[in-house]
This record gives structure tokens, C-alpha cells and sequence, in this order.
């Protein structure tokens, strides 16, 4: 399973992508790299006070030792809602299992049962657990009832730049539109839009290869008449197929000759 | 079908920032009106309707990610019916839920001790008839002392204690040792209570074979003059550390119980950091009397009254585990 998926009671679905075992590795490595840090400052900070009493420092010392590590976990993930730093910059989050809000009991308890999961050496028994769990959950996850996700960045959804506002001519032929429409499967539609939002991706022969294929593929569903088309690059005539299929009636913007 | 997106996305993409907005004070902690609640209500229906509109007619996966993304953050705020955590109030929490949590799970505890006692058992046997197994028995270096010996030394004023000079960090590592094998005999409750029984029964068995040792020796008021003061407190909280490790196995393994492993879980979770966090608490407090009164034997403290202070802080602790937190009982009519 790659995919936590919730059904509400609304009778919706949706899905959150779970954390792989190396980006979790990853996130935790920097969380290390943090606490190394931290722990040096606690014991310069403490170490002053051993000019006092290097007794009172020691013992400071190896209690910050020892509380630091499981805090760290704990205040972060409460504090920024189940993120730490390492969660945060490589963009996961603990959630709850059922997708519910994350409470204090099951952040304490999936910190404090790192001790097993540790075990016997570099997370050795966690790292397992990961594997073998459908969730990908460590054994302080499935204790806790959590798992870990990863947070699509996902901007608000623009057809603008993808697009854009230029004249369309195959606008001038509504009849062959229309057919498009109608012959056309929903996913080889999406497929072509997504050709277009990430076409700055591909290597320039992939490129011109993709769009090659599509505008075949397209050509072979609906024959528009040479003279519209003959003008236009492949990737040109793929904008403007998605053009018609996603912005089919009332939004005439792509038959004004717009400046582009 | 193809959707019109652009008209769709035109139409729905306000609600949806609101929604975002709504959710982002939300994360933020702070509060909603009654209308800010009904309005996120209602925000969220019509973000569910849109996600389900979207999987039944062809989108572009962003759309959808984006929308289910929304839709995830919504319903975690919406459909969370748990009682929402009051505010953390240590005194409360220490005084009635602590205890509280120990009596739901009481049984456990008994498992505990029974475990911990065969232990002591099989150590007291195990030093009667085998004085080599000392060297596997006892830990910190008891089984290189002999018990008259460490008496002699620690009771004669000529000889320097270093734990005398460094009580703080002796507490310290007193502490953050024996709350460091609590959380491990908590943790190994995910091993079915395997892991959490063997450290019970080995604790018990470290037990029998140093106290058979120290009394076979003759030296059984330096034993409980030593062990009791803060014994009294250290060692049940250990047992309270086992007892939340068998509550833990016991949801895994789910025994008598018709619901499935995760509201097993989702019920004992915080009883589990209740219990372990108390052990904390009993722990640091052991430290302290460990490195502060422990240590120190006769001429400087008479045993008698090193005894008489364990024996009460025992009372003390069963009184409280056992009545602290129960509702005031009504007078009869």
C-alpha cells in the first residue's frame, strides 16, 4: 500500500501518499544532525556552570542528555502538528491512522518507543517493521496508531499558464470540436494536459517525441482540415486540442486573437 | 465526460481558499465563532462534493491532490469527536489520573509483580545453591564485593564516599538510567509482552541474588537500611513500567476483546503514557532519596530509622495509588 486512504462519512474518498522508509531515514538524519547541535549547546551551556559547582553541571548534563532526544521529538511534532525538522524539510508528516487529528498521547508514545524500534542498532527492528508493514508504520506508529505521510506540494490548480489566452484555430471548426469531445477518452485528455504543464521537464527530443505522439494519436481520432493545423507545431496543435476539451462552451477567450 | 475545468476551478476556486484560510487558523490554535464553525462546515461539504465530482469525471491529478489535500486537513478538525485535551494541569494529572490509570489496569500490575516475585525466587535459589552464579546474577558490581566488606567500608568514617561529593550528578544518572529501562520494559510490550516479562523476571532475579547475598552474609539491616528509603518507591515503579508494557501486549494480542487491534490501541494509548510518565515522576523522586539519604549509613543515619522511612514511604505510595483520584464517595441518606 502506497496511499492512506480515508472514506468519510460523507461517502468520500481521498488519499494521502506515505512516507518511504529512505525519506523517512533522510528526515531523521537531519533531526540527528539538529539534536547533535542541541546537545552541544546544553552542554557548553552547562558546562559554564561548573565553575559553580561541577557537580550540579554534570548532573544537568546527563539529564539533558537523556531528556533532549525524546522532547526534541515530542515538542516539534506537538508544536508544528506532527512535523520535526527533518519531517518539515523534506516535506512529511506523522498523521493519525484514521486521519483524525494527532493527539499528545500518541505523539509521547511513538517518541518513547523509539527505544525498541532502535534496536539492536540504527533502527535496525524499526526500519523492518517499516518494511513489512502495509503502512509503513515503525512499532512506535502502530502503538501510537500513526503514520507518516508526505505533503504534496500542491499549489492551486492554474490552467492559465498552461493554456494562456492565444488564438486557437481549431475554434473554427466547432463541428470537428465537438467530435474531439465526444471520440476523445478522459485519460488520454488529462494525459495531454499534463504533457502541457510539464513540458519545461522534458529533455528537448522527449519533448518533441511526446508531443509528436499525441498530436498523432489525436489526428487519427479526428481529422481537422490541413489548412488549420499545417501552421502549427505539434505542441502547438496539442494546446489547442486541450483548449477545446477543457474550455468547451461559453469561454470564447482562445477564438479572439488575443497578443500572446 | 469531460468536466469543464476551467469553468469548474473558476467557479470553486474561492470556497476553496476559504476553506484553506479556515484551516490555517485552525491549525493555528485559534478559536472559531459558532458562524466560523458552521461556515467551515459547510466550506468542507462543498470541498467534499467537488473531490467527489472530480473522481467521477476526468480532471488533472493536481486538482484532485490539491482538493484532497484540503479535504484531509478538514476532516481531521471535523470528525475528530475524541474529548478535545484540556489544559495540562501537572497537579491533576499527577494526583487523580495517574492513580486512576494504575487501578484500570490492575491486573496488569499483579502480572507484574508475580513476574518480578518468581524472579526474586529463582535468584534467591539460584545464590543458595550455586554462590558461582553471582557473577551472572548481580549487577554494578556486587558479585566482586562481598557484603561484609562493602559494610565495612561504607560504615567506617576514615574512608571517603565519592558519592558524597557528587550527589547531583549521582542522582542524575540515577534517574535517567532507571527511567531509561522503565521506557524499555514499556517498549518491549510490542513483542507481545515477551521482551517486558524477561526484564521483569531478570530485574527479580538481580533482586533475590543480591539480598540472599547481603543476608546470608549477615548484613540484613545494612540491606534494608540501604534498599528501602528509596527501593520503596524505585521498585514498584518499575512494576507500574511492566504493568503498562503487559497492558500494551495484551491490546496487540487482544484477548477476550471483539474489537479490532486499532481501537485496542486507540483505547489504552493514554493510559500507557499516563502510567509511564508517573513512573517518571516516582523515579526522579527515587533518584534524589537514592543519592541524598541512600547512601548515607550508620554512624551518620541509624539504619531503624532509614527502615522506618522506606516502610512509610511504601504506605504512603499504596495509600495513594490506591485511593488518590477516586470520586468523594456520597453520604449515606
Amino acid at each position: 500500500m502506497t496511499h492512506l486512504r480515508i472514506r468519510t462519512p460523507e461517502g468520500v474518498e481521498f488519499s494521502q501518499p506515505l512516507a518511504g522508509p529512505l525519506s523517512r531515514a533522510i528526515a531523521y538524519l537531519i533531526d540527528l544532525a539538529a539534536m547533535v547541535v542541541a546537545l552541544s549547546a546544553t552542554a557548553t551551556l552547562f558546562s559554564i556552570l561548573s565553575l559553580i559547582s561541577p557537580d550540579v553541571s554534570q548532573a544537568l548534563i546527563s539529564l539533558g542528555f537523556f531528556l533532549l532526544p525524546i522532547l526534541y521529538g515530542v515538542c516539534c511534532e506537538w508544536l508544528w502538528r506532527g512535523q520535526t525538522i527533518g519531517k518539515r524539510l523534506l516535506h512529511l508528516r506523522v498523521v493519525d491512522a484514521e486521519g483524525l487529528r494527532l493527539r499528545p498521547s500518541q505523539i509521547v508514545l511513538r517518541n518513547l518507543l523509539r527505544a525498541v524500534d532502535f534496536l539492536p542498532l540504527f533502527y535496525l527492528v524499526g526500519g523492518a517493521a517499516c518494511l513489512l508493514s502495509p503502512r509503513g508504520q515503525r512499532l512506535g506508529d502502530i502503538a501510537a496508531r500513526t503514520v507518516v505521510v508526505r505533503i504534496p506540494q500542491v499549489p492551486s490548480p492554474d490552467l492559465e499558464p498552461v493554456l494562456g489566452t492565444r488564438f486557437n484555430s481549431l475554434r473554427s471548426h466547432p463541428h470537428l470540436a465537438a467530435r474531439l469531445r465526444q471520440s476523445i477518452h478522459p485519460e488520454e485528455a488529462a494525459l495531454a494536459l499534463q504533457a502541457l504543464a510539464r513540458r519545461e521537464n522534458f529533455e528537448p527530443d522527449a519533448r518533441v517525441q511526446l508531443f509528436a505522439s499525441i498530436a498523432e494519436h489525436v489526428r487519427n481520432l479526428v481529422a481537422f482540415p490541413p489548412e488549420t493545423d499545417e501552421s502549427l507545431t505539434d505542441e502547438q496543435f496539442v494546446r489547442n486540442v486541450v483548449d477545446i476539451l477543457y474550455r468547451p462552451r461559453g469561454t470564447d477567450d482562445g477564438a479572439r486573437p488575443r497578443a500572446s | 465526460m469531460i468536466l469543464d475545468l476551467g469553468k469548474f476551478l473558476a467557479r470553486e476556486r474561492p470556497h476553496w481558499e476559504a476553506l484553506a484560510e479556515m484551516l490555517d487558523r485552525l491549525e493555528s490554535n485559534q478559536p472559531l465563532t459558532l458562524e466560523d464553525a458552521r461556515r467551515l462546515h459547510a466550506l468542507y461539504e462543498r470541498a467534499s462534493a467537488d473531490l467527489a465530482q472530480l473522481a467521477t469525471f476526468a480532471a488533472e491529478p493536481a486538482t484532485r491532490r490539491h482538493l484532497e489535500s484540503l479535504v484531509a486537513r478538514a476532516y481531521a478538525e471535523i470528525h475528530e469527536v475524541r474529548q478535545p485535551a484540556a489544559r495540562f494541569n501537572p497537579w491533576f494529572w499527577f494526583t487523580r489520573e495517574f492513580p486512576s490509570a494504575f487501578r484500570r489496569h490492575l491486573a496488569a500490575f499483579g502480572v507484574s509483580l508475580a513476574i518480578s516475585f518468581l524472579g526474586v525466587v529463582f535468584g534467591t535459589a539460584a545464590t543458595l545453591t550455586d554462590p558461582e552464579s553471582r557473577h551472572v546474577t548481580m549487577p554494578f558490581g556486587h558479585a566482586d564485593l562481598r557484603p561484609s566488606e562493602r559494610v565495612r567500608r561504607d560504615e567506617s568514617p576514615s574512608t571517603p564516599n565519592p558519592i558524597h561529593s557528587a550527589h547531583a550528578s549521582f542522582s542524575g544518572q540515577l534517574m535517567t538510567h532507571n527511567t531509561r529501562v522503565s521506557i524499555g520494559v514499556l517498549s518491549f510490550g510490542m513483542t507481545w509482552g515477551i521482551g517486558t516479562l524477561v526484564l521483569l523476571f531478570y530485574n527479580g532475579v538481580s533482586l533475590g541474588a543480591i539480598g540472599t547475598d547481603y543476608i546470608l552474609d549477615g548484613q540484613s539491616r545494612f540491606l534494608f537500611g540501604w534498599i528501602l528509603p528509596h527501593g520503596s518507591i524505585e521498585l514498584p515503579a518499575i512494576f507500574i513500567a511492566g504493568q503498562a508494557g503487559l497492558v500494551l501486549a495484551h491490546a496487540l494480542i487482544g484477548r477476550h476483546s471483539n474489537l479490532p487491534l486499532a481501537s485496542r490501541l486507540r483505547a489504552v494509548g493514554p493510559d500507557l503514557v499516563t502510567l509511564i510518565c508517573g513512573v517518571a515522576v516516582l523515579l526522579v523522586y527515587a533518584g534524589v532519596i537514592e543519592a541524598f539519604l541512600s547512601q548515607y549509613h550508620e554512624p551518620v543515619i541509624p539504619y531503624g530509622l532509614k527502615i522506618a522511612f522506606g516502610i512509610a514511604e511504601l504506605a504512603v505510595l499504596t495509600l495513594f495509588l490506591a485511593r488518590a483520584g477516586r470520586p468523594a464517595s456520597s453520604p449515606a441518606p
